[in-house]
């Protein structure tokens, strides 16, 4: 597990300064999806060997919402990004 | 008392004399001994029994790895249990106590346990297990907890003061023997930002012990101009007493530094930490953590008098310590013959040099005899060793009289930092040990640790570890020299592994601490136990507080001999921290007691004070439970006082805690509108509206207000408990969810001082101070919105709401004027009777009004199930949890559903949690039909009162059932009814 998170409005930052969410789901179906595609999203999460996307909450700094890529048998963590950049950028 | 304290020591002073006590024996030691010299010094070789079999035990090491000597020291709430002697340093006045030993260290009852010793072998604790658990229960586990054990945490609180701190550097050096010093200087004469810590009182590591010159300059001269110059480097900084105890993710190391430890009590500044854990981010990072020297398994190795021969070097030469009068050496590598020479020098006789190999290549020229080819098997003396058995090579005993015995079975370099992020260690035929693992980013590994020997080679492997760390930052650095010192030539003298003297008598002992011999771990071969991790747990080799530092080794060394394969195809159990244990102080720091976690105290709390409120904790939250007045003895007193006062005139509570989000956007409507519910798109800018949040899964989430208070401007209230949550659930949606909407949001629950006021009296109360007109038909029930007060002097936000179901109102002034407020509202209150009232009575009157908290909010409930499905909108396309709330099971008539019960006869009480039955059926979880989620005493309708989520609840207001409390075995008969016991109608609020 990552001690320092590198925050892309913050900087480097110790790991004790977020709070953890976890894994980067589906996206969020459309309200019109069926109840199969949401019980996916509301409740299937993998738990992988290697790389797995976090959702990080800078809960005590700037409070925006990261996507943290770190590797679950390495602990390296390869990229984050604000949150938002998933749907805006459709960074999925 | 013989004294075995000689000339010499470069660490002690011997004008500072010190008084100490062991086991009550006032002895005396000086300054710069550690408890372990100076014990020693004093002649006393047995200082513990061992854990399981109670052996008399002495001390084997100079240093971290000790596995014997661990004693008590210090008392009441400064008592450290479990301190390793050969550590702690002494101080005038210190305590010392011997552990595991009863009734005392000389001679102990639970020694028996040593001929009990075919039952306790390997898989001891597993066998037993087996055993009938009434048996283990009452028979074996008392009597190896009172007979087991290591040494007792005191019950007093810890008087000192622990804090914890970040560092940063550019090098961080571990390690200030030879290689570290080297590096050290080199980074630091370069510019570079450095930290050096070692787990010493005095830098100098290896050095230390180095009786002899370096070059053409005494040894400790060599040192003191090291540490000088390092000393006066201002980008230098040194941490001594420091142990780097973990390596975790990005060159993040964990450290504590005992900065009063080694202090006696009237010399501690209390308003300094005693202990201190560093958090350290280095850029790069130089091991130079040194090795560990190995015991050899031989028969009765265990003997106090046994001692690894560089430690007899360090007691001699550091500490003027003589190890004995006639000391024998047992080892099978040639930096044991340095201690020989040294001790000769001193002027003590070395009876024998038993060397395993046939044909040493050394160049000693003293006067021991040299025993080549030979084995210890055995040891005798009853307390201290008296002789040792030598089987020759020719099969033939010989029996040696000695005091003291030396031996060294080569060096294990100390790589548990390079191993605790994963890496492996590698296993090295040559340096016969396992050496740091070959990718070690960002850590460069020197000296010792790295397989290099003698006091020059380390310097300039230090040297060279610097340059080439500083490379990867880009700096450009040159090695320090050692000035006058050549590179011994390295000569073809191989160590010889020896990992069992097999021809021993009697236990020979791989782990020390926790009395494993070498017959335990061919015992867990023979059963099966043959990974190295599973003959350590069925061992327990390697699992006592020194974590195997002097026995993994040579474990892993019996294992491989025995499977007729190398110790690297065995391998190594994990490196994990802590490398030393990490005392709870340290570790705690400052967050204890009243620091435990902070006290966040209500705008008006100084207010509530002043008007006699008792306090309740609700998270760190101190809010007002009750007020009571004189003659009130007993807290219901109060609270029916205080119920009463606001159903019939007029009340103020502090509503402060409730979370209080401000909401902005051109979007800020539409959001609402997805994370709610209920429909918010219309709320009109003036009002407010009761919001209902769903999680995803279609559960509610919370409950709470928010208020239009004027074009995309909105002011959302939460519960107390959920206030962060909701927060960041909030956040979430607009950053993640749903980006391309406007809006933006702050917490503001510190900005306000919000109140409550309730009552039928309440608008004759606020219209004395507000300046608007407040009236029914200007401010109807629902109205939100900002009012002038005192006469233009101050702005306020009023909102007419009501958790009581009184007539009510609630008042938000910035935080800074809340108490005045507060006490500008008593005091026009007065006429009208009024009184603060506090959360229970608060709680009360909800109940009584059959309002919902977190106690019907349990994560498990649809808002169908608390009686408001129909705020759920069927029109909205979508909302946080709209989809899944419409699942099968969730929509389910027979739910447990919110309902109101009170007791068939009014005297009769009932207790919240207790479980609701049909009347006749058994008594039994498997008859349930719900619980009771609340209760209270109604001083309104004067009996008891409840909320329950029961079966079908609604449909069966009326029914009769059986309460039933199942913890005290009690049930009474209740009925069920509407939840609303106060006002069903809503005339009150509309009043
Ligand atoms: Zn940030």
């Amino acid at each position: 597990m990552s001690s320092l998170v590198k925050c892309p409005h913050c900087g480097l930052r110790p790991r004790e300064e977020f709070t953890i969410r976890g894994e980067v789901a589906t996206p969020r179906p459309s309200a019109g999806a069926d109840e199969a595609t949401w019980f996916d999203h509301v409740y299937l999460r993998d738990n992988p060997r290697g790389e797995h996307r976090e959702y990080w909450h800078h809960s005590s700094g700037c409070r925006r919402w990261l996507v943290l890529t770190r590797n679950t048998l390495t602990h390296e963590t390869s990229d984050v990004v604000d949150a938002s950049t998933l749907k805006t950028e459709g960074a999925q | 008392m013989t004294s075995f304290r000689i000339d010499g020591g470069t660490l002690i002073d011997r004008h500072d004399v010190r008084r100490f006590t062991f086991n009550g024996e006032v002895l005396s030691g000086f300054g710069g001994d550690t408890v372990a010299s100076s014990l020693l010094a004093n002649g006393k070789q047995l200082v513990g029994r061992s854990f399981k079999y109670h052996r008399p035990r002495g001390i084997l090491t100079a240093g971290a790895a000790e596995p014997n000597a661990l004693l008590t020291i210090g008392r009441d709430g400064r008592r450290d249990p479990n301190t390793r002697a050969t550590m702690a340093e002494l101080f005038d006045g210190l305590e010392a106590r011997s552990q595991n030993c009863w009734p005392n260290v000389n001679f102990d009852i639970g020694a028996a346990n040593g001929l009990l010793g075919p039952l306790l072998g390997a898989g001891f604790y597993y066998k037993t297990f087996m055993w009938p658990a009434a048996f283990w229960e009452k028979v074996y586990e008392p009597l190896i907890r009172k007979a087991a054990g290591l040494g007792r945490a005191s019950y007093d609180p810890d008087p000192g003061y622990y804090e914890k701190c970040w560092a940063h550097c550019d090098l961080l050096v571990i390690g200030a023997g030879p290689a570290g010093l080297a590096a050290a200087l080199t980074a630091g004469r370069a510019g570079a930002r450095v930290i050096i810590a070692d787990e010493g009182a005095q830098l100098g590591g290896g050095l230390i012990a180095e009786g002899s010159s370096i070059g053409s300059k005494p040894a400790d001269a060599v040192l003191g101009d090291l540490v000088g110059e390092l000393h006066a480097l201002p980008n230098v900084e040194i941490k001594k007493r420091t142990t780097v105890f973990a390596a975790y993710d990005d060159q993040v190391f964990g450290a504590v530094e005992r900065v009063q430890k080694h202090l006696p009590e009237h010399e501690i500044n209390p308003h300094r930490a005693m202990e201190r854990l560093w958090r350290i981010v280095a850029r790069q990072v130089v091991l130079a953590t040194g090795a560990e020297e190995r015991p050899i398994v031989f028969g009765g190795n265990d003997r106090p008098g046994v001692m690894m021969a560089g430690a007899m070097r360090t007691y001699l030469n550091a500490y003027g310590v003589a190890p004995g009068k006639r000391v024998a050496l047992f080892a099978n590598n040639s930096q044991a013959y340095q201690t020989a020479l040294d001790l000769e020098a001193r002027g003590i006789e070395v009876a024998a040099i038993i060397d395993p190999r046939t044909c040493p290549n050394i160049d000693y020229d003293g006067k021991a005899r040299l025993i080549a080819g030979a084995m210890v098997r055995d040891t005798s003396g009853r307390r201290a060793i008296k002789s040792i058995t030598v089987r020759h090579d020719d099969g033939s005993d010989e029996v040696i009289a000695v005091d003291a015995l030396g031996v060294s079975g080569g060096y294990s370099p100390i790589v548990h930092l390079a191993c605790h992020r994963g890496g492996k260690p590698v296993w090295s035929d040559a340096h016969v040990g396992f050496m740091p693992p070959e990718n070690t980013d960002g850590m460069t590994s020197c000296g010792a640790v790295a397989g290099k020997t003698g006091i020059a080679a380390c310097f300039a492997d230090g040297g060279t570890a610097a340059v080439k760390a500083l490379a990867e930052l880009g700096v450009m650095s040159e090695a320090a020299s050692l000035p006058g010192v050549e590179q011994a030539e390295e000569k073809a003298d191989p160590i010889q592994p020896i990992w069992r003297v097999a021809s021993s008598k009697g236990k020979a002992f791989v782990d020390y601490q926790n009395d494993v011999a070498a017959s335990d771990i061919m015992l867990a071969m023979r059963e099966g136990y043959d990974h190295v991790e599973l003959a350590k747990r069925y061992t327990t080799n390697g699992m006592a507080t020194d974590q195997g530092k002097t026995s993994n080794v040579n474990a892993i060394g019996i294992l491989a001999e025995n499977k007729g394969v190398s110790p690297g195809e065995i391998g190594t159990t994990t490196f994990r921290p802590f490398y030393t244990p990490v005392s709870f102080g340290a570790l705690v720091g400052a967050s204890k007691g009243m620091d435990f976690q902070p006290v966040r105290k209500s705008p008006l709390h100084g207010w509530a004070a002043r008007n006699g409120a008792k306090f309740v904790e609700t998270g760190p939250w101190y809010r007002s439970s009750w007020f009571p007045k004189d003659g009130e003895t007993f807290w219901r007193d109060s609270v029916d006082r205080e119920v009463n006062t606001v159903r019939t005139k007029v009340g103020i509570c502090d509503v402060s805690t409730l979370g209080k989000i401000e909401i902005f956007g051109a979007d800020a409507a539409e959001y609402l509108n997805r994370v709610y519910c209920n429909a918010f798109l219309k709320l009109p800018v003036g009002k407010a509206r009761y919001g209902i949040m769903l999680r995803e899964d279609g559960f509610v989430y919370d409950d709470g207000t928010t208020s239009c208070l004027g074009e995309n401007h909105y002011f959302m209230t939460t519960t107390t408990a959920l206030a962060a949550g909701v927060l960041t659930h909030l956040e979430f949606c607009a950053q993640v969810l749903w980006p391309e909407l406007d809006v933006r949001m702050a917490s503001a629950t510190d900005q306000w001082a919000q109140m409550a006021i309730a009552g039928p009296k309440s608008r004759d109360v606020l219209s004395k101070i507000i300046d608007d007109d407040i009236s029914n038909e200007a401010f109807p029930f629902l109205a939100a919105r900002e009012v002038s007060m005192f006469g233009g002097r101050l702005k306020g936000r009023l909102f007419r709401i009501s958790f009581s179901g009184e007539l009510a109102y609630e008042i938000a002034v910035p935080a800074g004027y809340g108490e005045s407020v507060a006490d500008a509202i008593m005091a026009v209150g007065e006429e009208f009777g009024i009184a603060p009232y506090g959360t229970e009575a608060l709680g009360v009157m909800r109940i009584e009004k059959g309002h919902v908290t977190h106690a019907e909010i349990n994560g498990t409930v649809t808002p169908a199930d608390l009686g408001m499905g129909k705020m759920v909108s069927v029109n909205k396309d979508d909302f946080i949890g709209r989809v899944m709330n419409l699942r099968e099971g969730l929509v389910d008539p027979s739910r447990p559903s919110l309902v109101g019960i009170m007791p068939k006869s009014p005297s009769d009480k009932f207790a919240t949690g207790s479980h609701i039955l049909n009347p006749g059926d058994d008594v039994s979880l498997a008859n349930d039909q719900g619980y009771v989620t609340s209760m209270c005493h109604s001083p309104t309708l004067g009996h008891a009162i409840g909320l329950a989520l029961v079966k079908n609840g609604p449909s069966r207001v009326g029914e009769e059932v059986v309460i039933w409390n199942g913890l005290a075995g009690t049930t009474v008969t209740g009925i069920l009814c509407n939840p609303a016991f106060v006002d069903p109608e809503n005339e009150k609020l509309h009043a």
